[in-house]
């Protein structure tokens, strides 16, 4: 239990996937506009983090042991696969979001993050149980950066920045503050 | 800060063979200007030269997945393309990832998982959709080569900044002077967003001062009639 909640710990926190590891950054910076837009964002890539999680175990176990030259091809598939399942689930089942996330739900399949978490897990040698934990704990830091970065944007538009420093430039700078107040995050695990 | 490049629009006039290759070194360059590959951008450049080793890879990928789609593109079906495109780029990521273990392994372990994710770039995709997608081989290779030299260019120029200031060094060589004291934070992750901050934030204001100075010199030479138009360059 203890190795599961430090597996979920690390991944959500300390190894921030967002802040820490620079994953999944596309999203990071582009969909960060809206609270509520990157909070989707989040929760969807978490779905697909978890699926993805349970078909890279699959995939390690009855197809990829002869040939791993293979694997980042095979990951990608399953990944592009994953994310037009989701896409088609959440069509049929809730129209109205499926809106709402529009353009970045397939876009799900070009964020880093996905794939990294596949190879990771493959690389540390993770099992189900520990795969489920790992992608439940990424998706999660993923959702608390996202919503972090969107609510100081929102707070952002009413602060007097200097004209050239707008846009891309600031949000940076924020990230970059932002990381540097995950990194005491360090301490969580190997002191307690 | 879009994953997908937009398609070119349909110019009245042929680009030149070295307007493609111009591109993406300057006016769409990859890093500075499409705002794409951001992960790798700030992930491992915190050294010059896993910044360089990281361009070159992606240099190889983009040319050769370029190449491949745009000489198959009149026979890849619309409704798979993007799944075409993505194993054609999955398999030159799987060739470079062995090829580097190979010849440069201790480069390959400092890139890490970034060479696999080289997949995930959506600069890679992107160009297929826009570019190879619908152009001949010889431009499309031309294209591809631009792209992954101004990528490299982009990596270099955060690189650059970070080994300077996080250990007053560049490509190995000391720079600064002995005096100078590491900025160690420059090394870790939020050095990575804050030198690609600045890097931007001096492009951004580089630009801006060349469109002032246009419009002051506009004002300038202008006839007297035009004059209100230097109060308003000068404020």
């Amino acid at each position: 239990m203890r190795h599961h909640l430090v597996i979920l710990l690390s991944a959500a926190l300390v190894n921030n996937f967002t802040l820490v590891m620079f994953l999944g950054l596309c999203s990071f910076l582009g969909v960060t506009k809206k609270v509520a837009t990157a909070v989707r964002l989040g929760i969807a890539d978490t779905f697909v983090l978890v699926i993805t999680s349970i078909a890279a175990t699959v995939l390690n176990k009855w197809v990829l042991g002869e040939a791993p030259y293979l694997r980042v091809i095979a990951f990608i598939v399953v990944i592009a696969s994953m994310v037009q399942i989701t896409e088609m689930v959440i069509k049929k089942f809730s129209p109205k979001l499926f809106r709402e996330l529009g353009i970045y739900l397939p876009l799900i399949t070009t964020n880093c993050a996905i794939l990294a978490l596949a190879l990771f897990q493959t690389n540390r040698g993770y099992g189900f149980l520990e795969g489920l934990t790992f992608s439940i704990g990424a998706g999660a830091g993923l959702t608390i950066a996202l919503s972090l970065m969107a609510s100081l944007r929102e707070r952002l538009e009413l602060a007097d920045v200097p004209a050239v420093a707008r846009g891309a430039s600031m949000v940076l700078f924020i990230a970059s503050f932002l990381s540097m107040a995950f990194m005491g995050f360090a301490g969580l695990l190997t002191g307690g | 800060m879009r994953c997908h490049a937009m398609p070119d629009v349909p110019g009245r006039r042929k680009p030149t063979a070295s307007e493609d290759f111009i591109r993406g070194l300057w006016k769409e360059n990859p890093t500075f200007v499409q705002m794409l590959g951001m992960c790798p951008t700030m992930a491992i450049t915190n050294s010059v030269k896993n910044a360089l080793a990281m361009g070159l890879a992606t240099l190889v990928v983009q040319f050769g997945s370029n190449v491949f789609v745009s000489m198959f593109r009149k026979r890849i079906p619309n409704e798979v393309r993007i799944s075409t495109y993505i194993l054609i780029i999955a398999t030159f990521v799987q060739i470079v990832d062995i090829g580097t273990e190979a010849i440069v392994p201790e480069t390959h372990r400092a890139l890490g998982a970034f060479i696999p994710l080289i997949v995930a770039n959506c600069l890679l995709l992107g160009r297929q959709e826009a570019f190879a997608a619908v152009n001949t081989v010889w431009r499309s290779a031309l294209d591809g080569l631009g792209m992954g030299l101004g990528f490299t260019f982009g990596l270099t120029t955060v690189g650059t900044v970070r080994e300077i200031l996080g250990s007053g060094s560049w490509l190995g060589f000391r720079v600064m002077p002995a005096s100078f004291e590491p900025w160690a934070i420059m090394n870790m992750p939020p050095g990575g967003f804050f030198a690609f901050g600045l890097v931007l934030l001096s492009f951004a204001w580089w630009k801006d001062r060349q469109k002032r100075r246009a419009a002051l010199d506009a004002a300038i030479t202008a006839p007297p009639l035009a004059r209100p138009i230097l109060e308003e360059a000068s404020v």
